[in-house]
């Protein structure tokens, strides 16, 4: 089965290395990852976007398609990715307003808010939102996604981005009520 | 020891290619998309005892390059589109004056500064005739991160056997690119060094026991004594005007690409057996194209995919006999039309090859070319079949 995620947001929060976080869980795991990205020319600011594909088969196309899932951090990030959703869920950050043309399964949760207030840094947001992303898709464990973090952050970091991972996650289980399953579906089936 | 399964990129699996092969001395010049390879190398060589040197430009870089082979060190730069054009006149100084150097060029849009962040493959006209005048080169192209790491070994390879500059031709979403991947132990890894002389007497660094031959190449510092000119040179190497010698060297530096280009040639197949609509492509574009061509097996179109490894020397046989059993050839790539251009003279009016050209920075959708399958499947015309796949032309 394949799954597609689509990290969408602006240069600088760290995106990139989460997409590059949940497809070394996926492999951990003995599946199949592959990770894209595109961005500006832009260090910091301007829209940014990493993509991951996740299967137990062999990948032929690298990018998403049609993305299963859809995180969006930032409003223009929103808009833009938002409208390109079919029957794929949208994980957009509680600071951004939903907007009615987009019609989109969604949920909003507080990542920005749980890193800022929570974890106490504003720069592990990117962190909790692989939490969220890897507990609501199921595409890689808790235990491998920690073991990515681990390989992939910062020394010295790793338990501050282990303890955003872990808020990411509890905020994924606050969200399960709201989401809906057939979500877990493969696309085959839709 | 066991093999390795990691996350990597392809510009990292490039570099670790090239630490497999026996990289010695690396320079460049930082641009996007390339800039992990000179980063890593950065890293890693000082730990081997080889050397990396950022210079002061793409110009410097590849004549700093030349320099350290002709030491006999294995020697790389990497760059992207206006570095490459930079680098054009000392690649044609490699060719002549037959000196080993590996030059990665991740592709991206161009012409000039383009769009840096950008995926193209436009460069491939360029690795072929970006400098001027006759010259052997060789490129190949990785169609994934795998590939990264071995092309760039056998780029090393090639350019040690040959004594020719090799380019690998890869790009922005196959640099960028992680996937998983399964590398080979350090130990396994054969890599080919130039031939040397045994003795400095009576040396002649560019004399060739037969046509298309290679010569010997003794390391500079060595006790051997040799002069190497841009200008054309007896065996010598001391500089001639004589358009007897000029041609007769410019005939076996040609002939050395060309009596090999068999072994060199190097693709993969998929599905060409009873193939009717043949996709022939290479690089990033090569996923979307196969990802079309399973797409169109499912639904019981005869499709197929011939996917270049080696772009130079053009893989002719292989296209050649594709085109006896096709009765469409479509050509993806993220140009206007570089490598249809080849595939069109080979083909030469046995079926017709409609080119899907796409410059807007954006690999194809596996759609795009599975539109441009289906409209052939139907029968329509290669215009139409570019319509169906939404090209604007």
């Amino acid at each position: 089965m394949r799954v597609e995620f689509r990290l969408s947001g602006s240069g600088g929060q760290g995106l990139l290395l989460a997409g590059i976080v949940l497809a070394e869980a996926a492999i951990l795991e003995g599946k199949n990852a592959v990770q894209t990205q595109s961005y500006g020319p832009e260090a910091r600011g301007g829209s940014s976007k990493a993509e991951v594909v996740v299967s137990d088969e062999d990948i032929d196309y690298p990018k998403a398609t049609d993305p299963d899932y859809l995180l969006a951090l930032t409003s223009e990030s929103y808009k833009t990715y938002g409208k390109l959703m079919g029957a794929g869920l949208v994980i957009l950050d509680s600071s951004v307003t939903l907007d009615p043309e987009i019609k989109a399964r969604t949920v909003s949760l507080p990542i920005l808010k749980t890193a800022a207030e929570d974890i106490g840094k504003k720069v592990v947001a990117n962190i909790v939102a692989l939490g969220v992303l890897g507990g609501i898709s199921g595409a890689a464990t808790a235990q491998s996604l920690e073991a990515a973090v681990k390989n992939r952050v910062p020394k010295g970091t790793e338990e501050l981005n282990l303890k955003a991972l872990r808020a990411g996650l509890d905020l994924a289980k606050t969200a399960m009520p709201q989401v809906d399953w057939t979500m877990k579906r493969s696309k085959n089936e839709r | 020891m066991a093999k390795t399964v990691k996350l990597m990129q392809g510009n990292e699996a490039c570099t670790i290619g090239a630490l497999a092969a026996g990289l010695e001395f690396y320079a460049g010049y930082p641009i996007t998309p390339s800039t992990e390879i000179a980063e890593l190398c950065a890293e890693e060589l000082p730990k081997v005892g080889g050397k990396f040197i950022q210079m002061e430009d793409e110009i410097g870089s590849i004549a700093a390059c030349i320099g350290a082979s002709l030491t006999g060190k294995k020697a790389m730069t990497a760059t992207s589109g206006p570095g490459f054009s930079l680098m054009q006149e000392s690649i044609g100084y490699a060719s002549l004056c037959e000196v080993p150097v590996v030059i990665i060029d991740v592709q991206r849009m161009g012409p000039s500064t383009g769009m840096p962040t950008s995926l193209a493959q436009g460069d491939v006209m360029q690795a072929r005739w970006g400098t001027h005048g006759d010259h052997p080169v060789i490129a190949l192209a990785p169609g994934n991160v795998r590939e990264c790491f071995d092309l760039t070994i056998r780029a090393f390879d090639l350019a040690e056997t040959y004594r020719v500059p090799v380019i690998v031709l890869s790009d922005e979403t196959i640099g960028h690119m992680r996937e998983k991947v399964v590398l080979p132990d350090p130990s396994e890894i054969r890599s080919v060094r130039r031939a040397a002389p045994s003795s400095p007497a009576g040396y002649k660094p560019y004399a060739a026991e037969e046509d298309g031959g290679v010569p010997l190449m003794a390391p500079f510092g060595e006790g051997y004594r040799w002069h190497v000119t841009g200008l054309f040179h007896n065996e010598a190497g001391r500089p001639t005007n004589s358009g007897e010698v000029a041609d007769k060297l410019l005939r076996r530096l040609s002939r050395k690409i060309e009596k090999n280009a068999d072994e060199l040639a190097d693709y993969a197949a998929e599905s060409l057996e009873d193939c009717e609509i043949a996709v022939v492509s290479f690089g990033s574009s090569a996923m979307s194209g196969l990802s079309a061509v399973r797409r169109a097996r499912k639904e019981g179109v005869k499709a197929g995919m011939l996917r270049l490894k080696t772009i130079w020397p053009f893989p002719e046989k292989a296209v050649a006999e594709l085109a006896k059993r096709a009765t469409r050839v479509i050509v993806p790539e993220m140009n206007l039309g570089q490598i249809a251009l080849e595939v069109e003279r080979v083909v030469a009016g046995a079926c017709p090859v409609q080119r899907l050209g796409k410059v807007n920075g954006e690999l194809f959708r596996p759609e795009e070319v599975y539109a441009a399958i289906m409209s052939a499947a139907r029968g329509d015309d290669a215009a139409g079949a570019g319509r169906a796949a939404g090209e604007a032309r």
